[in-house]
């Protein structure tokens, strides 16, 4: 090694005017466009599945027709009142509903893997959804009820679900977070709400049991303008504050000591990001019940085609999340018509294999 | 540009009651390459962390640059102090750039500046990895991750540099061109590289000046590498039988035998 290489090498470095530097910079950005055209792919299914999902049903409205009628409704210009009310008062909390629930999921299990750097984090293994679960249950077969009236089942749900968090959150201050404490208290709280579910459904009538069994299988059936509202008013602020926080969820992933030499207050950002990833989730668990797997796997099958990157990530997964699973809902309401198959049953059915061919095939897993 | 300095007064440092550190006081000042080395378990590790804010003293000051370490907010520290730990974990596979990127301060912005993503490029480069960009980080060897690592610390071009073992995985090669590249670095660019090393002749070698640590956790000596590395003080702190010659001016160091195991 010659001093004048190690010179020269130093110098390149210092230097702010270098050859490559156009040609580095075209190699990135067609990196990063590819990643966007995967975002894209993804959005452009879920508004061609969003506008079929309109259409289908007993009453037909055309595909095309659909984009039509929202368009009319949003301008304030309807010319077809059956149509509209059709499309807008029965179908299109449905679909809207599916969205932010795919959206919410899959972005709370980007935020949830990348914070507590596993794998295997979702609102599941932290215990969130047993809590919202158990909460449901409570009210649905014991009448357990913090609020009375229409809204008792998805406020004991929501209420119910902040338990797991309350204690992932006690555990870790106890411990100094550390990360395998909180998946370990997580997966303890889920097993313990699991199996008070299970004691709660022994004295439950048949009714109470039906209503059970549909709550935890997860479906879209019966969404109102009124909870695609609340939805919204948790998940949309909810994604932005996590989409804002991307960079800095990189950096903890590179483990914490290095995330807080690279400026990240690590105790702090671990909190909130928890938070607000339990207040998304279970703002669409309360609604739409137990959905499994989405957000399990649109974070795996988002990283397999665009990496880790969260700040692309979270918006990548996020976008597939909507589309896996309005597409698993659509496949439900056809597939044995006129009986509807739950979308959580369909997300497992249509995910679970191809999630498996993708891990398989994939050689790039890091984990 | 200012001289960037750190001072270290009367610091000690217990993990619970386990004392680590004992009464360490030191001056660095000025754009040079400075080697801590010392056996395993004295704490080098440890020390470099209170510099960098990772750990608080349990008494005595840190300053860097005139100010308490403890009286910065991480960030701030963080834009002062670069670090790149002696190994990094990566929990899910990401490409090379973008892993440098991420250590890239880009706040909270969607897209990146150029500059920082050519600034990303230009420490491959430097690095010799240009072609390995787009590769995967779970795709590279021990060594290659190890220089991406590097480059993490590099793009910060923080006032201090800290590198904790950086050339562990490296082959001889490898350890020569970047222990040289820090020493010119901190000449050229006036920021100070603080670096671990087990390898005594490249931080004789190449060293402005050498912290040497010992057991239990102190400073045995701190000066240019031709007034700390000899033969008495390889017998104390290691306790290792060797030979130092003096060739230009610089110590060189043959290794005998283990007196005691």
């Amino acid at each position: 090694m010659s001093d004048e290489a190690v010179e020269r090498a130093v110098g390149e470095w210092l230097a702010d005017d270098r050859s490559d530097r156009e040609r580095d910079l075209r190699q990135y950005h067609r990196y990063t466009r590819s990643k966007l055209l995967f975002i894209l792919a993804c959005v452009a299914v879920t508004v061609l599945v969003s506008g079929y999902a309109i259409s289908i049903g007993e009453y037909t409205i055309s595909f095309g027709t659909t984009y039509v009628r929202i368009w009319e409704h949003i301008t304030g210009n309807v010319t077809h009142g059956i149509d509209d009310a059709v499309v807008w008062n029965m179908r299109l909390p449905r679909v809207l509903g599916g969205i932010l629930a795919g959206v919410a999921l899959a972005v709370c299990g980007v935020s949830m893997q990348s914070l507590l750097k596993n794998p295997l984090a979702d609102t599941y293994t932290t215990g969130i959804s047993s809590g919202a679960s158990l909460g449901a249950t409570l009210a649905i077969c014991a009448g357990v009820q913090i609020i009375g009236g229409d809204y008792s089942v998805v406020v004991n749900a929501f209420l119910f679900s902040l338990i797991p968090m309350m204690m992932i959150l006690a555990v870790s201050k106890m411990k100094n977070a550390s990360v395998t404490v909180i998946i370990m208290a997580g997966i303890a709280v889920m097993y313990l709400f699991n199996a008070c579910n299970t004691v709660l459904k022994l004295w439950a009538t048949d009714e109470a049991l039906a209503n059970v069994y549909s709550w935890s299988v997860g479906s879209l059936t019966g969404l109102t303008w009124s909870n695609i509202t609340v939805m919204a008013a948790f998940v949309i602020p909810g994604v932005i504050v996590l989409q804002v926080m991307s960079g800095q969820l990189n950096k903890l992933m590179m483990g914490d000591e290095c995330a807080k030499s690279l400026g990240v207050n690590v105790e702090m950002f671990r909190l909130v990001c928890l938070l607000v990833t339990s207040l998304v989730a279970a703002s669409v668990v309360c609604f739409t019940g137990l959905i499994g797997f989405i957000g399990l796997v649109c974070p795996h099958v988002a990283r397999i085609f665009i990496g880790s990157d969260n700040r692309m990530l979270l918006v990548a997964s996020g976008a597939f999340g909507a589309g896996l699973l309005l597409v698993a809902d659509v496949i439900g309401r056809v597939i044995i018509s006129p009986n509807t198959l739950q979308v959580g049953v369909v997300t497992a059915f249509i995910g679970a294999p191809m999630f498996l061919y993708l891990i398989i095939r994939n050689k790039r897993t890091g984990w | 540009m200012k001289l960037p300095t750190v001072e270290i007064e009367s610091l000690s440092f217990s993990y619970g009651s386990n004392p680590i550190l004992k009464d360490i006081c030191l001056r660095l000042e000025g754009s040079k390459l400075v080697c801590i080395i010392g056996p395993n378990g004295v704490g080098k590790s440890t020390l470099i962390k209170c510099i960098n804010g990772l750990h608080s003293p349990t008494s005595g000051v840190v300053r860097v640059d005139g100010r308490d370490v403890q009286e910065y907010s991480t960030r701030e520290i963080a834009e002062k102090v670069g670090y790149v730990p002696a190994a990094s974990s990566m929990s899910f596979p990401m490409s090379v750039i973008d892993s440098i990127l991420v250590a890239m301060d880009t706040g909270n912005r969607w897209r990146l500046d150029e500059n920082d993503i050519e600034l990303a490029y230009r420490s491959l480069k430097v690095m010799n990895m240009s072609g390995f960009a787009l590769r995967g980080c779970n795709e590279l060897s021990a060594g290659q991750m190890q220089k991406v690592s590097l480059c993490r610390g590099l793009v910060r071009r923080s006032q201090v540099l800290i590198l904790d073992e950086p050339t562990s995985n490296l082959d001889v090669r490898h350890q020569l061109f970047i222990t040289q590249f820090m020493k010119v670095l901190a000449r050229e660019s006036g920021c100070m590289v603080i670096m671990i090393s087990h390898d005594l002749n490249l931080a004789a070698r190449f060293a402005d000046e050498v912290i040497v640590m010992a057991e239990p956790g102190v400073v045995h000596s701190f000066g240019r590498p031709d007034e700390v590395m000899t033969e008495e003080m390889i017998r104390e702190v290691y306790s290792v039988d060797s030979k130092v010659i003096i060739d230009e001016g610089r110590p060189h160091i043959i290794l005998r035998t283990a007196e005691s195991w």
